[in-house]
């Protein structure tokens, strides 16, 4: 078998083809190396298409007063102070450059009445921030971005006669182990062809993962199949370190009917552009739940509120766009007090506050999607809404400059698979930025320790292939095992019921003898039919990464004994400074997951002088506050 | 709420196959890709489909139903009646791989050979200034999801293989208008590459593309006729010959 195997030589492999591991490939061919991007679908078809409302940059277009430092205060208000900093910090000030530079690759975002890229509302933004496409602005980044890749390959074959010289796509292919040379420096990953289910391996010196979250560990969620926390069990497995696994985002607005549609995707833009939430009593109830970390922030009146979308510079924003977090929590509290709508829901409403022209003209996959999917015409009747498991905060422990990836040399890792950036809580919009900016970062820094290494190439033993290959085809071994399917589906309710928005430890401990059970009966998996495209085959694999990181968001959310962001422990309801200041880290060791504790490195000065230190109060301990250097004073009229 | 429908599902391989009957179970609201994965989860786990986003964004879950090019997801299983049999099969106009996934790379090859677009020279990045109503013709072309169900619907590409080599279907006919809407496209050749290299000229604009589009872009009138009318123009319009040739009129 191993004779004949499939093998091919890069420096950068990138694992996944969204928007980071497009942007990561970009950089890493331009740097002049030989790129492969590995694609679990076909090329263009990648998760990041579902992103809807927009990517989030400074670049000040439709208010002057946007900066960086308006944007860094932000993301760390929505990660409650958890971010990495230095993430935030590069994240905040290389936004706007990345996204001018998609217009070069020929990208087309809506425009101001001056010709500059539009920016639109968002939860969590103080400014107007997102570059938008109507409400397909994933679309446009990956189409941009697989347009971009088209015509580096054009210029290769101008040059060498070939068009994927040095940039490859290997589309239909699946990862299942990265190759490591004996000290556990990268070499290379092990895969196979889904159309074929033939083996393939590659030999490469650095690795990027770009592979998305963990989605489909859950029952309700608005991720495809593809989100099966591959890059996550890859990176732990080859000895590196997830962060913040605990952290899991729910997403305040899903469909909630039909069910076969339950979870998908209604974007925050509707709440950006008017729309409202409302009980079954027909009231705004979002006055109702503005924490007091925000208070000051957000309206207090309906009327205020409303003011705000055409006069914001003497207005607050309405509760509706407070971070996710708050807004999915409010939802779930209603629904449980009794006051949902008939499916389970509240509703989100546009219809009552925007023409139907407008509603077309800025919402047309919502409008497109309620109709086909649901049979609701958004322009004349609210829709149905409730949380969904959208984004994971938590992901491989990554060094902020160069994405390199915790203890694992020659690994990195850029997008929803890394941690870090967004802390216990992503805002919208920084998920697209996210990618631009440190997916072109890993390339960069996969590409300069390439180069560092000069001809040196790590080594694989054959031992580490053949175990490779006998594991990716246990499942045909077996015989009178279990359904993949069966057990994906019990997993799912699992989490769903056990980890979802709000814990308790109970709970967790419930869900985490329940995984251990599944991890056992997942060694004893049955697949029908042969290697070709089989579905039940790839599901039986991808469970034992889905398992793995189910683990650990278990076992991080058990350990933080307090309430932040994405994580809520309805017996640990507040938040506690105490807990701040601590990452909390995930690693194998063997069959086992173990998580520690990680004190988080204190903020450079200049970047908390950019908050009150009244703010910082609510979030620091005494002791930290006491260190933070003398109090700024803030003269470009924000947080007002 | 909830019956048992009748589904026939094309299965097989590059070396041929059947229709296979199945009795399955379908519920309130579901669509022909809920049924596909029940069968999968219940009845057939290694029945081939391509699927995504299941929400009508990624364009993956290309197939026919009763003969139609369709998205399995956005396919609802309340437009049959419950006695009707619902045929599911690949897509007709590309190689079948497995079941209900078939080999869609001329899509990629084609979509290599058009020139990239070319950013205007002088204009730093940050400077690119367009009008709302200038770059909303392209935008309607750039909505496509690549379902590639218009290249599979159109008689061109469908039922004459050697056509392929010369056309490039209507997916990539809205690309070249696309590229030469975009306001600060520096190339002028748009039209020229449309008529050499994509055979413009054999689309006899049935509008079947349009049809069956998705996103409902009207990929006939606003992107293959306007096309057609600038060939004609830069081609076939004696006044526009007659200026280029005495180099009055710049190509």
């Amino acid at each position: 078998m191993t004779a004949e195997l499939e093998t091919y030589d890069y420096d950068v492999l990138i694992i996944g083809a969204g928007g980071a591991g497009l942007r990561a490939a970009i950089a890493a061919r331009e740097s002049g190396l030989r790129t492969a991007i590995i694609c679990k679908s076909l090329f263009g078809k990648a998760h990041t298409v579902m992103a809807e409302g927009g990517i989030a940059a400074s670049m000040g277009n439709v208010n002057s007063n946007d900066s960086w430092q308006v944007h860094f205060r932000d993301t760390m208000r929505g990660g409650k102070f958890l971010n990495s900093w230095r993430m935030a910090e590069l994240h905040a000030k290389e936004a706007p450059d990345r996204v001018w530079e998609l217009e070069t690759y020929g990208a087309l975002f809506d425009r101001t009445p001056d010709g500059r890229i539009s920016q639109r509302n968002f939860g969590g933004h103080e400014y107007p921030r997102l570059a938008h496409v109507g409400d397909r602005t994933g679309l446009e980044l990956i189409r941009t971005m697989q347009q971009k890749i088209v015509s580096l390959q054009q210029d290769d074959e101008r040059e060498s006669g070939d068009p994927e010289s040095r940039l490859r796509v290997f589309a239909e292919v699946t990862i299942t182990d990265l190759l490591q040379d004996p000290s556990g420096t990268v070499a290379g990953a092990f895969g196979y062809w889904r159309e074929s289910g033939r083996f393939v391996r590659f030999n490469a010196p650095a690795v990027v993962l770009a592979t998305g979250g963990i989605g489909k560990s859950f029952k309700v969620t608005s991720n495809s199949w593809e989100y099966t926390g591959d890059g996550h069990a890859l990176a732990l497995r080859a000895g590196s370190n997830l962060v913040n696994m605990e952290f899991v985002q729910f997403h305040p607005t899903g469909m909630v009917w039909p069910p076969s549609v339950k979870g998908i995707l209604v974007t925050e833009s509707v709440r950006g552009d008017g729309g409202v939430l409302k009980n079954s009593e027909g009231k705004r109830f979002m006055f109702d739940y503005v924490p007091d970390v925000f208070r000051g922030q957000y309206a207090q009146t309906e009327e205020e509120g409303d003011r705000w979308y055409t006069d914001p510079d003497h207005n607050k924003r309405p509760p509706e766009l407070l971070p996710r977090d708050e807004v999915a929590r409010a939802i779930n509290s209603e629904v449980k007090a009794g006051r949902g709508s008939p499916h389970g829901g509240v509703f989100l409403d546009i219809s009552s506050r925007r023409t139907p022209e407008e509603i077309l003209k800025k919402l047309p996959s919502m409008h497109h999607q309620f109709k086909e999917l649901a049979d609701v015409d958004i322009t004349k009747e609210p829709m149905e809404v409730g949380p969904t498991c959208h984004y994971v905060m938590g992901g491989v422990e990554v060094d902020p400059d160069t994405a390199a990836a915790a203890g694992v040399p020659g690994l990195f890792a850029a997008g929803e698979v890394s941690g870090g950036m967004h802390g216990s809580n992503r805002l919208g919009g920084n998920s697209l930025s996210d990618l631009l900016v440190f997916g072109a970062r890993a390339g960069q820094g996969a590409a300069a320790y390439v180069q560092g290494l000069g001809d040196r190439r790590p080594d694989v033993d054959q031992a580490v292939i053949d175990a490779a290959a006998a594991a990716a085809l246990a499942p045909f071994e077996e015989e009178g095992g279990e359904n993949p399917y069966t057990l994906h589906q019990e997993m799912q309710q699992t989490m769903n019921d056990l980890v979802g928005i709000i814990r308790t430890a109970d709970e967790i401990e419930r869900a985490l003898d329940r995984l251990a059970e599944l991890k056992v009966r997942a060694q004893h998996l049955t697949v029908e039919g042969h290697r070709q495209f089989n579905p039940g085959w790839h599901l039986a694999l991808d469970l034992r990464n889905m398992l793995a990181v189910s683990e650990c968001v278990a076992r991080a959310a058990l350990l933080r004994q307090e309430s932040r962001g994405g994580h809520t422990r309805d017996d640990y309801p507040t938040m506690d400074p105490h807990w701040r200041g601590r990452n909390l880290i995930c690693s194998a060791h063997g069959d086992a997951i173990e998580v520690r504790e990680q004190p988080m490195s204190a903020m450079r000065g200049d970047l908390l002088a950019l908050f009150d230190t009244d703010e910082l109060a609510k979030y620091l301990t005494p002791e930290e506050l006491a260190a933070v250097p003398a109090p700024a004073t803030h003269t470009d009229g924000s947080g007002s | 709420m909830s019956y048992d429908a009748k589904f026939r599902v094309w299965r097989g391989d590059a070396d041929g196959g059947d229709l296979v009957d199945y009795t399955v179970e379908v519920n309130d609201g579901e669509v022909v890709l809920d049924i596909i994965h029940r069968l999968q989860a219940t009845q057939s786990g290694d029945l081939a489909v391509r699927w995504n986003c299941k929400a009508g964004k990624c364009g993956s879950c290309s197939a026919e139903v009763n003969g139609m090019p369709r998205l399995l997801c956005m396919t609802r299983m309340s437009t049959f009646t419950e006695t009707e049999t619902v045929t599911v099969t690949p897509l007709r106009a590309f190689p079948v791989i497995r079941d209900l996934v078939t080999d869609v790379s001329f899509n990629y090859a084609k979509a290599r050979q058009i020139p990239a677009f070319a950013p205007p020279e002088g204009v730093a990045p940050g400077e690119y200034r367009m009008q709302q109503v200038d770059v909303e013709r392209s935008q309607e072309f750039r909505k496509c999801i690549e379902c590639f169900l218009c290249q599979d619907t159109c008689h061109v590409v469908r039922d004459h293989e050697t056509n392929k080599e010369a056309f490039a279907g209507p997916r990539f006919l809205i690309r070249a208008a696309e590229l030469d809407m975009h306001p600060l496209d520096a190339r002028d050749d748009r039209a020229d590459f449309a008529r050499e290299e994509q055979g413009i000229g054999m689309c006899n604009i049935t509008k079947c593309c349009t049809e069956v589009c998705p996103e409902h872009i009207k990929i006939t009138d606003n992107a293959i006729i306007p096309m057609k009318e600038r060939v004609v123009g830069r081609h076939y319009d004696p006044l526009v010959w007659l200026g280029t040739k005495i180099g009055l009129r710049k190509r």
